[in-house]
């Protein structure tokens, strides 16, 4: 299993370094997390049973999961009946290569792509391109992140970290007949990107999607967009190949009626999106001749099997969690190494790709575990408790040399915590020693303390410690009686 | 009613006075306070950091303590969430059915000061007064652990004398997060860079808080800024009469 981008990138507390001093990411991030956050609040408060939408929305997603494999034979057969043909992969390689061969068996070098976080998750695009084969991002934002060389930093709106002038920039360098006196108003932009895109649209013998939802009833796939570019790859191209995780799948046609009211509320604010396709197989005389469902595992099964951890399969891609997340407002979502950014990918990358990387590592430390990503999420992933569980599979996994200072360090703490009475006699250490650390911020407050603490006095004084502890004005106040 | 205090480590440490006012304020109320000395920690900073093998025998330790008494008070939300929250699960953890039963009892008993003074005891005015320009800090863990809800606030709101000012985007992270503070010291500072401008933006002189580890994060930078605006904890405002100064 692997994801292949993002190798050789630094830990999370390194990798926020560029972002937390780019004054520009700063201010579109907070300005348009700032938004969405607002109108989702908005558009969540008109639903008056959306917490019992919730427990549905856990309570279907859970029910799936533990029946996992049964629902996924009887979407197979599903498909297979309707015409379509399904393919198993393993991992991330094996979807790629399958992907590949398809498009070669169509005669064709180029796919027009939907958007779709599990081929962001396998690097389809880089695999297609050592194949020979070009991969047209269609949704506006992928093609900007295509065509400027770089990576998607949010679920939904994966161009997020770009404004307008970099957008322009990008587009007269890249893209193939670019319309001459282009300005940079949005207008203009999504005219220019919509010419480009219906050539594309019209001329490409494969379309390469994902899927929100796999119906098992009836093999029905279930595609939510804004832009409609969405169902131009669905239905122009003769094949069609979908690449779906196999936590994808639902049920029956009636879960749709609890998941359609969560989905676009806590992703675009909207009561509904603009564009919601669904396709069973093939039908003669309409749309793609040949259908193809790629079933993706790529470490899903390895997540099922953590109790705890397996939760973060319930994810709808909904990206509210990152919206409300303190952390990704300030440093957007490069830094995580993954396409999946934010609180959940902080649970989903290191469960999906195994924590043999310091980096991987790294991502659940990555929250101040607020808990603001759980009120938010519409399938009710407890994240902190998540990340938490996470942390301590990290600390198990890690090497013994690593972290050693760390281990030593809590280690020591936690013999000096576990009797009241070593407290007492630490806390009378340090308050002799109080003078020795003595370098006076504001009254009461100390501005420097030696490594490894410096790394809280390089931007925060430490309170003074005070002469004497609570337990000792107590002890000499009221005696030792409780 | 008698009530055991659970001080916790970092408020008996380092912030003595907001602990003495928890006690002032509950024994002017006519309560008996209980301070059972073999109490330290509960050991959230390992568990949050992913030692739960260190973790568990806080857990243990906390109800040998804490079991024998009916009413427990803490003057931080966060540790309050942590034993109610997390000790019944390392309890299940280890496969103690015994500590699990004692845990799942002992839980539910153990109360943040504000939710205890307004839910438990049913009190808002606690008779203090504190004529000065405040603002509230909501912490995470009152929020969104334990929904504490606007029970600070509305015994602030009795505080004759205070000028309660609204603090802008309150119910953001502050940037703390325990050992997130120095694993990812960046977006920590960053965090608590916005938060200190939201408190300057309200002109109190005061920010006040239920947690004094947020209050230890914010205070340092609004320290390092020489911005003359104080911390205190709920529990010194509310100690604060007429007759004396708490500090």
């Amino acid at each position: 299993m692997s994801m292949p981008t993002y190798l050789g990138m630094p830990s999370f507390p390194d990798a926020v370094r560029p972002a937390l001093a780019d004054s520009q990411l700063r201010r579109n991030l907070a300005h348009a997390t700032g938004t969405i956050r607002q109108k989702r609040a908005a558009a969540v408060a008109e639903l008056a049973d959306w917490e019992e939408l919730r427990a549905a929305a856990k309570a279907i997603k859970d029910h799936t999961l533990a029946n996992l494999e049964h629902y996924l034979l009887r979407l197979e057969q599903a498909v297979t009946a309707a015409g379509g043909r399904v393919h198993w992969a393993g991992g991330a390689d094996e979807a790629n290569a399958i992907v590949a061969s398809i498009t070669r068996a169509a005669g064709a070098d180029r796919v027009v792509k939907v958007k779709s976080m599990a081929t962001q998750e396998t690097g389809l695009n880089e695999a297609l391109a050592a194949e020979g084969i070009t991969a047209i991002e269609t949704d506006l934002a992928e093609l900007i992140v295509q065509y400027g060389g770089d990576r998607p930093s949010h679920i939904l709106v994966p161009a997020i970290h770009r404004n307008r002038a970099e957008i322009l920039e990008i587009f007269r360098r890249q893209m193939p007949g670019v319309p001459a006196g282009l300005t940079d108003d949005p207008a203009q932009l999504a005219a220019a990107a919509r010419a480009h895109l219906r050539r594309a649209f019209l001329s490409a013998k494969v379309g390469v999607s994902g899927a929100n939802f796999a119906i098992a009833e009836t093999g029905s796939m279930v595609v939510l967009e804004s832009e409609g570019n969405g169902r131009m790859c669905l239905t122009l191209p003769q094949t069609l190949i979908s690449v779906v995780g196999i936590e994808k799948v639902l049920p029956a046609w009636r879960d749709l009626e609890v998941f359609l009211a969560l989905l676009p509320r806590s992703s675009t604010a909207e009561r509904m999106n603009p564009y919601t396709s669904t396709w069973t197989g093939v039908t003669p005389g309409d749309g793609p001749r040949e259908f193809h469902l790629v079933l993706l595992d790529n470490g899903r099964t390895a997540a099922l099997a953590d109790r705890t951890g397996r939760q973060a399969l319930r994810c709808i891609r909904c990206s509210a969690c990152l919206n409300v997340c303190p952390v990704y407002q300030r440093v957007g979502g490069h830094a995580y190494g993954s396409p999946y950014p934010g609180p959940i990918g902080a649970i989903l990358t290191p469960q999906l790709r195994g924590m043999s990387t310091a980096a991987d590592r790294a991502l659940p430390f990555a929250s101040t575990l607020c808990g603001a990503c759980y009120d938010v999420c519409p399938v009710a992933i407890n994240i902190p408790e998540a990340l938490v569980h996470l942390r301590a599979r990290a600390v198990d996994s890690q090497p013994h040399s690593s972290f050693y200072s760390e281990r030593l360090a809590l280690g020591t703490i936690a013999w000096t915590l576990r009797r009241g009475a070593r407290l007492a006699r630490a806390q009378r250490t340090l308050s002799a020693a109080r003078r020795l650390v003595r370098r006076p911020g504001s009254p009461g407050w100390v501005g420097w303390l030696p490594p490894p603490l410096n790394g809280w006095t390089r931007t925060r004084d430490v309170p003074a410690l005070p002469p004497e502890s609570f337990r000792a004005w107590w002890s000499r106040t009221r005696g030792d009686d409780d | 009613m008698r009530i055991a205090l659970f001080v916790t480590c970092l408020t008996d440490t380092l912030f003595p006075e907001a602990a003495k006012s928890v006690v002032r304020v509950l024994e002017r109320l006519g309560h008996q306070v209980a301070f059972p000395m073999e109490q330290t920690c509960c050991g959230q900073m390992h568990v949050n950091t992913g030692y739960h093998a260190q973790g568990l025998p806080f857990a243990r330790e906390f109800a040998a303590t804490f079991g024998k008494f009916d009413m427990i008070v803490t003057p931080s939300a966060s540790c309050a969430a942590m034993v109610r929250e997390y000790h019944p699960r390392l309890a299940a953890q280890s496969g103690d059915v015994g500590l699990s039963r004692e845990v799942a009892g002992l839980a539910p008993r153990v109360h943040e000061l504000s939710m205890l003074l307004t839910g438990v005891l049913g009190v808002t005015d606690v008779g203090a007064y504190f004529p000065h320009r405040v603002t509230y800090h909501p912490s995470c863990h009152s929020l969104r652990m334990l929904r504490a809800g606007d029970a600070p606030l509305r015994l602030l709101h009795a505080v004759r004398g205070i000028d309660l000012a609204e603090l802008p985007a309150a119910d953001s992270c502050c940037g703390f997060g325990g050992t997130f503070s120095v694993k990812n010291p960046d977006v920590s500072a960053a965090m608590c860079a916005d938060k200190c401008a939201a408190v300057l933006s309200t002109g109190a002189q005061v920010l006040c808080a239920t947690d004094s580890s947020c209050l230890m994060h914010i205070g340092g930078a609004l320290s390092r800024q020489r911005t003359g605006v104080t911390t205190m904890h709920l529990a010194e405002i509310l100690a604060s009469t007429a007759s004396g100064d708490p500090r």
